[in-house]
């Protein structure tokens, strides 16, 4: 059954929802947001690989023979982590750029960086 | 949407979201950390960001159509890639056969740990950990290079704290629930952090949390009195210690005729070494991960009061 895919394709859905708003929208903070969707999507991406049907979260124990995969669990949680470090140095830069120019709009930093050359 | 503050809310809500697919598909840990993440933390940042750069959105959108085009031919030519993966759930998808066996039957007798992603974070892929706090830290010295606060003068503190004292006076009962809830939060991280080789939790959720502490009690009752209580230069000598604890541990490691990070040979018994081992750089992680936290909220809000 194609169906038993859909997983990979909410997963695409939610990438290309984060990808709009990334190019799509001219202010700073709304394209950090639209990169934490994208980032989210790729966790879920991971999780639904490691998942096996039927299995037990990945801690052991008495009576279950069948875990889903921990590799995954592993790399997407210090992902997380990571990424939330990622995205408040993001944020600084956009704090920063908005003293600089009195704006975290992509349109007016631009004509300002053409009025000074 | 043009308000901001609606945007982060949806962002928050879309991460405690995000952590109950995780539940559903029983990865716990990573439930845990999203939650205290993706709703706790990263909202929070982005709120202080918001106010720090105004609330609103401006300009108009450029070039949606274009953007739309872009998106729905990445977005189908991903979806045709997915036509040859394997079907969601099944047992045989070649990510199951390959390493995973071997963590889940053997890891019980190598690490003595029942949480194998525990063990696997911090023992198989220690190396894998340690450049992540790495990456963390420097993240804390970026904020802090971009961000960092000089000390204000005398006058212009006084004001701001009697500022403070005023505002803070009127909300008896959050002060009051606060004062009560903080001391179990904190107890709750250290449950997390020593707990984490037996069920979900370890050094990264724990580190989360405790900052989530420290955090909520600066916003109640203040940044200067927050400051009071949690030194600056001491949050900063924390994050680094935590990575050096890390560093350490694995250089022990090798002084000790091992590999880097190699725990047996830190006691007799290699289980009893991979317990300490593990417990060691755990502590590292969440050192690190508190430390960073906090500072990165310490600079955001302190710009704030300058402004």
């Amino acid at each position: 059954m194609i169906l038993g895919l859909y997983n990979y394709w909410v997963v695409v859905v939610l990438m290309m929802i984060g990808l709009y708003i990334v190019i799509a929208h001219g202010n700073l903070i709304k394209k950090i947001v639209g990169l934490t969707i994208f980032q989210t999507s790729v966790f879920i991406f991971y999780i639904s690989i490691a998942k096996v049907e039927s299995a037990s979260a990945p801690i052991l124990a008495e009576g279950i023979s069948r875990y889903s995969n921990p590799l995954p669990h592993v790399l997407i949680l210090t992902a997380i982590v990571v990424g939330i470090a990622t995205v408040a140095l993001g944020l600084a830069l956009a704090v920063r750029i908005n003293e600089a120019y009195g704006s975290i709009e992509e349109e007016s930093i631009q004509s300002k960086d053409n009025q000074e050359c | 949407m043009r308000d901001l503050f609606a945007v982060v809310m949806l962002s928050g809500i879309f991460g405690l979201l995000s952590a109950s697919f995780f539940v559903a598909m029983d990865a716990v840990d990573v439930a845990f950390t999203e939650a205290s993440v993706g709703a706790g933390i990263a909202s929070l940042l982005m709120l202080t960001a918001v106010t720090l750069t105004g609330r609103s959105e401006d300009s108009e959108r450029h070039r949606p159509m274009w953007a739309l085009v872009v998106v729905f031919i990445t977005g189908g030519l991903l979806i045709y890639g997915t036509l040859d993966m394997p079907y969601f759930g099944s047992a045989d998808a070649p990510i199951h056969l390959h390493v995973a066996p071997r963590y889940i039957n053997d890891s019980m007798q190598e690490t003595g740990l029942p949480n194998i992603v525990t063990s696997v974070l911090a023992s198989y892929r220690g190396f894998d950990t340690f450049g992540e706090v790495v990456v963390i830290f420097t993240a804390g010295i970026g904020v802090l290079a971009l961000l960092r606060v000089g000390r204000r003068s005398g006058i212009h503190r006084v004001m701001a704290d009697s500022i403070f004292y005023l505002m803070h006076e009127q909300h008896l009962i959050l002060r009051i629930t606060t004062k009560i809830l903080i001391p179990f939060i904190l107890l709750f991280a250290l449950y997390v952090q020593f707990h984490g080789d037996f069920g979900p939790g370890g050094g990264f959720q724990a580190g989360v949390i405790f900052a989530a502490a420290i955090i909520l009690y600066a916003m109640v009752f203040g940044l200067p009195t927050a400051r009071r209580v949690v030194n600056r230069t001491f949050v900063r000598l924390l994050s680094a210690a935590g990575v050096l604890l890390y560093g350490g541990v694995g250089v022990v490691t090798m002084l000790n005729g091992g590999n880097f990070l190699d725990y047996n040979v830190l006691a007799g018994d290699p289980v009893a070494g991979q317990h300490l081992g593990i417990l060691l750089i755990e502590l590292g992680v969440g050192c690190t991960v508190a430390a960073v936290m906090v500072i990165i909220f310490f600079n955001f809000s302190g710009r704030r009061d300058n402004l």
